[in-house]
């Protein structure tokens, strides 16, 4: 299959490692991928803080790059969802055809075995978007638990929010590091030596954190799970 | 929840009973009135608290009391019944805390109300202790306080809303539930007064997103489930605390004001409210709503907010492959530069908007390369 990635900036710019993971997963497992290269941003950033005449701007140029592809795949689960459920009311037309990575390999694909093996004890957290606005379910879980050597790590109360919310990370910066010490301290009680999520942006935000703390705990995204097979670590 | 099948459907008929409420808004309330005053009891009509507060003085002063008892209520608070009271010369006990003598002995009560019925001019209150209860049937006078979007079309819708109220919180059933039509001969209070408060509510009606906010029927469920109400608490909110505070206080006060403005921005958007709201108040989507009229707001200022400055720079730069391309550069060349590559432990002290982050978060070590370069590399 011909696959259109949008990478995202945040990504491009901050985690390439996040992008190169996915072409090369979608590659070993059979796949095309094109990098369309007139793509920046979705404009989620400038939706969310209230710029809806910039976000417009963006959700336009979007709907004019990727509308001619027929699959288009993302690495952001809030990403995808602010083209599916946002940029409908900005351009007044269908989106284009934009899976969440996870939604692409289960429901589009129809596999949960990628073939990975990562031989480490994983805590998975549900970003809010990949949970509610995405309705992911339990298919990130389903594709962990396929993964060779890795170990999944029950996290308490996983389905609370990080506290990074985009702007509220800097604007109410405070609260958002309170939520992500309460997110830290769950990840640490599990004994997890990685914790990952389909969001970047989340995991610059609690990552961050677990850096400061020389926590041992390292913040990875999903994708690089999934890509990594013979050294049995993700590429950094 | 899990144990009462059809949830979903009994949101989805509370929200629609109450969309019906405020859409007809003017025939419901014209309704109330006919029927509370058919029932023996009269309607007023404020337009703010100071007119509420106001009619309470009077009709206090008529019944010829210099002490009236409070059970304290969100409205009652909205209002700030109990300081403009005082500033009458008008002593105020609040029914909880007050003893049991002075509660028998009270000559008229101001109370707030959950639901109103436009149908029979029924108040409906749930009052969660015995004394409040004693207070609604011992008076000689009997005031109600009520917001106007507390109206509600049937008797039987009750049966929705009695039934989401307290199940959003983990409840079966809340424990009192009081009410009351007007007055009757021999039996509980001998006047009844209903003051409809507007205060703001009218304006509110005017934004058709912002309104489903008024759908609120004050359950709390919102506030149980929000991480940033756990956290901060009632404090910072206004006279309505949590996730339904946030988007109602900046619509009811006006959005421009410094700390209306902030509310809306008081939030991840993490969405687990909407998830339980019995209404279906889209409280997220509502916040970017207001978002955008505090920024549409702020764009007709004659000097750009620092904010404003830099979002349009960054819609600019992401507007344009070249220009885009060119940020990438600077960002990676300038960064490179000041840590060394070594990421935010290599930084000179951080202050203003990145301190922020960087305080109690370790910034990403930014790679080598971007993901388009690497692309680029490959082929």
């Amino acid at each position: 299959m011909r696959v259109a990635l949008f990478v995202s900036c945040v990504n491009d710019a901050l985690y390439p490692r996040t992008g190169r993971a996915v072409v090369r997963l979608l590659e070993r497992l059979g796949h095309e991928v094109v990098f369309e290269p007139g793509q920046t941003c979705c404009g989620q950033t400038h939706w969310t803080t209230g710029y809806h005449r910039e976000a417009e701007a963006l959700a336009a140029r979007f709907a004019g790059l990727f509308g001619r592809y027929e699959t288009v795949v993302t690495p952001s689960a809030s990403c995808a969802a602010t083209v599916r459920t946002v940029h409908p009311r900005l351009t007044g037309g269908a989106p284009p055809p934009v899976h969440e990575l996870t939604e692409f390999l289960v429901d589009v694909l129809g596999v949960t075995d990628v073939g990975a093996y990562f031989p480490h004890r994983v805590a998975y957290h549900p970003t809010c978007h990949s949970l509610r606005a995405c309705g992911l379910g339990d298919r990130p879980l389903r594709l962990l638990r396929a993964v060779r050597g890795l170990e999944l790590a029950d996290l308490p109360r996983a389905e609370e929010c990080c506290g990074f919310g985009g702007a509220f990370a800097l604007k109410n910066a405070d609260t958002s590091v309170a939520m992500a010490a309460d997110k830290v301290r769950h990840v640490r009680g599990t004994g997890a030596d990685v914790l990952c999520a389909v969001d970047d942006s989340c995991l610059a935000h609690v990552g961050g954190m677990l850096s400061r703390l020389r926590s041992g705990v390292r913040a990875v995204h999903l994708a690089q799970i999934l890509a990594a097979t013979g050294s049995g670590d993700e590429e950094r | 929840m899990a144990e009462l099948p059809g949830w979903e459907e009994l949101r989805r008929a509370g929200e629609a009973l109450k969309d019906r409420a405020l859409l007809d808004l003017d025939t419901m309330l014209e309704r109330l009135e006919a029927e509370v005053v058919r029932a023996g009891g009269t309607v007023h009509w404020a337009r703010d608290a100071a007119e509420a507060a106001g009619v309470v003085a009077l009709l206090a002063r008529e019944a010829g009391r210099d002490e009236v008892v409070e059970l304290p209520s969100p409205v009652t608070r909205e209002i700030g019944l109990a300081a403009s009271l005082a500033a009458a010369g008008i002593a105020v006990h609040e029914a909880a805390g007050s003893p049991r003598e002075r509660l028998l002995a009270a000559g008229t009560v101001v109370s707030g109300a959950r639901f109103l019925v436009a149908e029979t001019g029924t108040v409906v209150a749930l009052e969660p202790e015995e004394e409040g209860r004693m207070c609604l049937v011992l008076p000689e006078t009997l005031i109600t306080v009520a917001g106007i979007e507390q109206v509600v079309p049937r008797l039987r819708d009750l049966g929705v809303l009695l039934q989401l109220l307290p199940r959003s919180s983990g409840e079966r059933m809340s424990p009192h539930a009081a009410m009351w039509t007007g007055t009757r001969p021999g039996d509980g209070p001998r006047e009844f007064h209903l003051v409809l408060l507007d205060n703001g509510r009218t304006a509110v009606l005017k934004d058709e997103t912002g309104r489903a906010a008024l759908r609120c029927i004050g359950c709390s469920a919102c506030l149980d489930v929000c991480p940033v109400y756990e956290r901060v608490g009632d404090r910072p909110y206004g006279d309505l605390p949590g996730p339904v505070g946030a988007i109602l206080t900046p619509q009811l006060r006006g959005i421009e004001p410094a700390y209306e403005a902030s509310l809306p921005f008081a939030s991840t958007l993490c969405g687990a409210c909407a998830d339980v709201c019995p209404v279906r108040i889209d409280i997220p989507g509502i916040l970017v709503h207001l978002r955008a009229r505090v920024v549409e707001s702020r764009r007709r200022r004659p000097v750009p907010t620092p904010e404003l400055a830099l979002m349009r720079a960054a819609a600019r730069a992401m507007g344009d492959r070249r220009r885009y391309e060119r940020a990438l550069r600077r960002l990676h060349r300038w960064s490179g530069l000041l840590s060394g590559g070594r990421g935010v432990r290599g930084l000179p002290v951080l202050s203003g908007l990145a301190g922020r982050w960087t305080d109690a978060r370790d910034l990403p070590v930014l790679p080598h390369r971007t993901f388009r370069e690497w692309w680029r590399s490959r082929r």
